[in-house]
């Protein structure tokens, strides 16, 4: 049936028409960038493409004349230890309460509708509390990140255990089970996968409020660097970080996906990918 | 069959006019031809509150009428966005301090002139320490401010006043919208802030304002700058925009009704109240006529002013990466004279349109 459903592409013009759409985002950029430059040779805006790689290159390799760091490492230091810290206590929490809500009754009826209404705040909103009980060093911008993914995380983990068939539970009663080795035997291979497929969801939110946090209050970090140079409209170094931002999400993204398919081979195995 | 490439053909055209749309609207920084419509940026501060009234009251419109131009005041609410904007061309003018006119647009390449010196900050921007009561105290603490900004200047120059440097504290970046929440925090002991943020910050028990603007008198000055070129080729905009100015000044100057509803107008337009609005006036040196402004605004002041403040930025990094010195850009003044590069003027201090102000030629 010649329908637009239907009409799939081949793998090469598959891979050229993905690839199209960045010439063109590139296109339009690059020709907007050289309109602005002819008028203004300094214009900050829309840097040109050299200009960009050689700010990068020069972050990413010589010392600040005041401090002596290389900024884009330290930088990229300080943002990836709270983020992946926050990450992996929200992980933690979203196991273990994910688990015990979901198979517990009397722990869901307990835990469940407050992880819901916790998991409805908007933490930026609450900001100031976390300030003034955890003050602005680090453990506020780590507790921002937990507070904004680690209930969104510990829902899903929750979800799919109350989904995992009921006869998978009642075989392994009837074999003796009890609830800590349905936990370890049953429930966790299926939901540790789960959790790393949560996690990714949640790794967009994680870095929106790591850099959210950093805006606020922060002396380091990808997010500072930002907001810094914001105010100079320091495009050249403002567009880097981002593309460097979302290479290194892309890059944990990736690894969490390669660990799934190497640590958990049956997780989707029978799904078409 | 179903005739589907029409469809894609309308689809590839609406991408390439997305595309063409884009390219136009951040394409063309104003161009300095002669021009009868006009934007001005500004953002809310005490030295500014008198724009939007004039926008709002008529008044600039009524002197843009009588040089058949039209000027569209628009308020933005961020300040440094309402700068960036400024610089990357999709306003002609914007309100903006002596020091963020020579970091953000001259530095940026954009040739820029201060039109109207409206005002100078004389304690508006202040240094609050918990539980000591001299700026000596600061040494070893970390400060919380916006870095980079007036207030970072500021702790610079109050550092130095009492021989110490920026190597004896610890700055940390803090947003001016988050910095009320952040100085409540107990770990936070040193903050740098603005009117109105700095009231709420002074006024908590244990915190005492150890130094303010008042100690450096008239460095820290609210203008009106405009784009140089734009401003060349149509000098109707420099007249209007001073005109409109100097009539709002005179209005809210006033100890009558009419100036005190102009006050309050301003006061709830900053949302405060008449009482909020004439406690940051009482700490804003207004000036009120052209002449008091050129009286102040005389180029030995001016240089020596903008001396220090480009050594600062300098010193920071904020004139860009290429400059080798503080003489990277040149800033001319009334006079003709420059201080640093005269092949690279990128701010001026023009006192002609004030001048014509004051000579009542407007």
């Amino acid at each position: 049936m010649k329908r637009l459903i239907n009409l799939k592409p081949e793998r090469g013009v598959g891979i050229v028409l993905g690839a199209l759409s960045f010439v063109i985002v590139l296109a339009v950029y690059v020709a907007a960038s050289v309109s602005r430059l002819t008028e203004n040779a300094d214009d900050k805006l829309l840097p040109s493409l050299a200009t960009m790689t050689s700010t990068f290159v020069r972050l990413a390799t010589e010392e600040n004349r005041r401090t002596g760091d290389v900024l884009l490492w330290v930088d990229t230091g300080a943002s990836l230890k709270r983020l992946l810290t926050g990450v992996a206590i929200s992980m933690s929490i979203g196991l273990i309460v994910g688990v015990i809500t979901g198979l517990i009754p009397y722990v869901q009826r307990t835990l469940s509708p407050l992880v819901k209404v916790l998991s409805m705040i908007p933490p930026l909103a609450v900001l100031p509390i976390l300030f003034i009980a955890l003050g602005v060093d680090e453990l506020s911008k780590i507790v921002l990140i937990v507070f904004g993914i680690a209930p969104f995380i510990t829902r899903d983990v929750q979800q799919r255990v109350e989904e995992l068939p009921a006869e998978l539970l009642i075989k392994a009663q009837t074999l003796g089970a009890s609830t800590w080795q349905l936990i370890l035997r049953i429930v966790l291979p299926q939901v540790v996968p789960r959790l790393l497929d949560a996690t990714r969801l949640a790794l967009g939110a994680a870095w929106l409020f790591l850099i959210a946090a950093e805006a606020i209050a922060a002396t380091e970090g990808l997010g500072y660097r930002i907001f810094l140079v914001r105010r100079f409209l320091d495009m050249d170094v403002i567009l880097p970080y981002v593309a460097w931002i979302t290479l290194l999400a892309f890059a944990l993204d990736l690894a969490l996906r390669l660990i799934n398919r190497v640590v958990f081979p049956w997780y989707g195995a029978g799904a078409v990918r | 069959m179903r005739p589907s490439s029409p469809r894609f053909h309308r689809r590839s055209l609406g991408i390439a006019a997305a595309a063409l749309l884009t390219l136009s609207l951040i394409g063309n920084p104003a161009a300095a031809q002669q021009r009868d419509s006009f934007k001005v940026a500004w953002s809310i501060y005490v030295g500014w509150m008198p724009w939007g009234y004039g926008e709002s009251e008529g008044i600039v419109k009524k002197w843009a009428d009588k040089y058949d131009i039209s000027i569209e005041v628009v308020q933005i609410n961020d300040y440094v966005e309402s700068i960036n904007l400024y610089t990357a061309g999709s306003f002609d003018g914007v309100a903006l301090t002596n020091m963020d006119a020579l970091t953000i647009p001259a530095a940026g390449g954009v040739d820029t002139t201060a039109l109207i010196l409206g005002s100078t900050s004389n304690g508006n921007d202040g240094i609050v320490l918990k539980g000591a009561s001299n700026l000596a105290a600061i040494k070893g603490r970390d400060v919380n401010l916006v870095e980079l900004s007036v207030s970072h200047y500021l702790l610079a120059r109050g550092l130095a006043s009492v021989g110490l440097t920026e190597r004896d504290v610890r700055v940390v970046n803090t947003s001016d919208a988050d910095i009320v929440s952040v100085s409540a925090s107990p770990d936070v002991t040193a903050v740098v802030a603005w009117k109105p943020q700095l009231s709420e910050i002074s006024a908590a028990p244990g915190a005492n304002l150890v130094f303010d603007s008042s100690r450096i008198p008239g460095e820290i000055i609210d203008t009106l700058s405009v784009n140089t070129a734009v401003l060349a080729a149509n000098p109707s905009l420099g007249k209007a925009l001073v005109g409109a100015w100097y009539e709002i000044m005179q209005l809210m100057s006033k100890a009558d009704g009419a100036g005190r509803a102009a006050r309050v107008a301003m006061g709830e337009a900053s949302g405060t109240d008449l009482a909020g609005y004439e406690e940051q006036l009482a700490t804003t040196q207004l000036f009120a006529t052209p002449t008091d402004a050129m009286k102040f605004a005389t180029v030995a002041q001016l240089r020596e002013t903008m001396d220090s403040v480009r050594q600062f930025a300098f010193d920071h990094g904020l004139l860009g990466e290429n400059a080798s010195s503080a003489d990277f850009v040149g800033i001319a003044f009334a006079d003709g004279s420059v201080l640093g590069n005269p092949s690279n003027v990128r701010l001026r201090f023009s006192a002609d349109y004030v001048k014509l102000a004051a000579e009542g030629k407007l």
